[in-house]
């Protein structure tokens, strides 16, 4: 849920852009975090490596919140900015490198 | 135990208080700061020089109840929200309070409010007589209560009805 | 490869302060951040500072931010390089970092490391789900990105920052269910305890979180008392319904890049953890690498400006700067001095005793 009045932040108007998640499409504010996005989506669990994992630290200090993006595995999603037609997927475990092995 | 619960006993609110002559005569600033914490903003806001001068950071403030106007600068800067304005001399039966509020909505003008106590209970009712927010308070705005006499010494927020 | 005379990592408080006074007394310095923007962890602190004026005291650390940031940014002697991590800082001087995506080379005659500190994790079951997040992590959610992390939080951790993230999570409309903390006291400011009751928040102290509760995510946690040698009370568990679990348990700094210097670091649980030795003007062992904030020592975000600018002076002053630096240096100890005086700065004090310098 977006915070929509703040007794001491005032908002900023950001552009909404449309992304996928797991082949579902949501929307998300340009430029925020990708984890941000999702959560407010309602979307906690990021990972999975044998447990549910979603993200702890949001700074990028702990690698918690790795998925895919754009095909791109270990994305540190609490750090990247989200961009229009994003493609975001849940990764299992180390995931697995573009066009290699596992 | 005020370690424990982070909330200021009877006692210790008294010794705060300042002689009979002054809480007699009108306005005067009551610090509910118990802990030497690095922190002096009270006493260089103040125009009136009624916060005593620190000689270290950390000292517990002391108010000079003799020069306080009552102006309330010191309840929108402390960092702690731990000032506030009491003026007993109000009514026969209600005292004043300004207090810091940092949330929304702001209360209306003349609206009824629930009076909460240091834990947060509901202790009675208050009248809303002024709301100030202007922006040179930075968002700590002070309202201005009215609150039957028996329960000024406990009353330190007010809850709207939505909460 | 390019050049600078002062290298400062970290652009939060201690290195923007520490990027201030260097280039104040003419030194040219380069700031770098991971981040997108200079901040670091202020960017997210909306409650007001406490301190003296000299400190910012009674601004919000938000708007701390701004001023220095802008301060940062007019000074034609910084330049900023942001979304920058250092990778490596060789004994020649010589540090790389991958700015954006790109591999680069500085050299730089003296460094300051002010690269803060990371949120210390606590052993409990279930401890991994989602849902339960860092006190900082709430606050870049709630305060830089304006969204809720929930509904109902239980929050761990009586200290400043359990007791101010509280504050702010109900100023963004969310319940906190209870703060419990093992310690048989509040560790925070009591003005900031005081705070959060009057606005109900109960605050149990000698309680503990015994483990989460859900499958792929938080759905509620069973807490429990603790006696005077801080072991489990039988039949004091209690069941919350909660959708967060957040934790203030305490910073560690984050050394790794000054230990990759070989500066001698020393364990001290009080600075919160591993810290590095240091002389007065904050020079660690190693030559020319500085220290200052959260990294030195975990402490209040004021004393991390006043060490920051501390360091700043010294690494002018090394390469040649300023005329009576050293007075205005002074000064500046006198202040951190002060600040670190009275009752709360005890466990800093004993602390960088323990250090021996």
């Amino acid at each position: 849920m977006r915070i929509k009045q703040h007794p001491v932040l005032t908002s900023i108007v950001k552009k909404e852009v449309e992304f996928t998640f797991e082949g579902k499409t949501y929307k998300g504010y340009e430029g925020e975090p990708i984890a941000a996005a999702l959560h407010v989506n309602g979307v906690r669990v990021l990972r999975h490596d044998h447990r549910p994992r979603g993200f702890f630290c949001a700074i990028g200090n702990c690698s918690s919140c790795l998925m895919e993006v754009d095909g791109e595995p270990n994305v540190r999603v609490c750090v990247e900015e989200l961009r229009e037609g994003m493609v975001i997927k849940m990764q299992e475990g180390k995931g697995k490198l573009k066009g290699g092995e596992a | 135990m005020f370690k424990k619960t982070g909330v200021a006993t009877k006692n210790m609110v008294e010794e705060k208080l300042p002689s009979k002559e002054i809480r007699e005569k009108g306005p005067y600033a009551i610090f509910e700061c118990f802990q030497e914490i690095p922190c002096n903003p009270c006493s260089t806001v103040c125009k009136s020089n009624a916060v005593k001068d620190f000689e270290n950071i950390n000292n517990i403030p002391e108010v000079d109840c003799e020069n306080c106007t009552g102006c309330a600068l010191c309840v929108s800067i402390c960092p702690g929200l731990a000032c506030f304005v009491i003026d007993e001399t109000y009514s026969d039966n209600e005292v004043l309070i300004k207090l810091p509020y940092e949330f929304l909505p702001l209360p209306e003008v003349n609206s009824i409010v629930d009076a909460l106590d240091r834990e947060g209970r509901v202790v009675g009712k208050a009248k809303v007589l002024k709301v100030q927010d202007n922006k040179k308070l930075d968002h700590t705005n002070i309202i201005t209560i009215s609150v039957p006499k028996e329960i000024f010494l406990d009353v330190r927020n007010i809850g709207l009805e939505e909460k | 490869m390019l050049h600078t005379e002062i290298a400062i990592i970290g652009g939060g408080p201690a290195g923007m302060c520490a990027a201030i006074a260097a280039a104040g007394q003419g030194a040219r310095v380069t700031l770098f951040d991971r981040g997108k923007k200079l901040g670091g962890q202020l960017v997210k602190q909306t409650h007001r500072f406490f301190g003296s004026e000299k400190e910012y005291a009674g601004i919000r650390g938000i708007d701390i931010a701004k001023i220095l940031c802008d301060e940062v940014e007019k000074n034609k002697l910084i330049d900023v390089k942001t979304d920058t991590t250092i990778l490596a800082i060789y004994n020649d001087g010589v540090i790389t970092y991958e700015e954006g995506k790109n591999y680069k080379r500085i050299t730089s005659e003296k460094t300051i490391i002010a690269t803060g500190a990371s949120e210390k994790m606590l052993l409990f079951e279930n401890n991994d789900l989602p849902g339960v997040y860092g006190a900082g992590a709430v606050q870049t959610l709630m305060n830089e990105h304006g969204i809720v992390p929930g509904n109902k939080v239980l929050m761990i951790g009586a200290g400043n920052i359990g007791l101010i993230v509280s504050y702010q999570l109900m100023q963004a409309g969310v319940k906190v269910e209870a703060i419990i903390d093992a310690s048989p006291n509040i560790g925070g400011y009591l003005v900031h305890a005081s705070k959060v009751k009057r606005l109900g928040v109960p605050i149990l102290t000698s309680h503990t979180i015994k483990r989460a509760l859900g499958k792929e995510s938080v759905e509620g946690a069973v807490i429990c008392e603790l006696d005077e040698k801080w072991q489990p009370v039988s039949g004091t568990e209690k069941e919350l319904d909660v959708d967060v679990i957040c934790l203030a348990v305490g910073l560690s700094p984050q050394s790794e890049l000054l230990r990759h210097t070989g500066c001698e670091v020393k364990y001290v649980p009080g600075l919160g953890g591993y810290v590095p030795m240091r002389d007065g003007n904050l020079q660690t062992t190693v030559n020319g690498i500085y220290v200052a904030g959260d990294t030195a020592e975990v402490e209040e975000a004021s004393s991390a400006m006043v060490e920051g600018t501390i360091a700043g002076l010294s690494a002018a002053e090394s390469l040649g700067y300023g005329k009576n630096i050293s007075e205005l240096k002074k000064s500046f100890i006198s202040d951190l001095d002060s600040l670190r005086s009275g009752a709360v700065g005890e466990k800093i004090r004993s602390g960088i005793q323990k250090l021996g310098c």
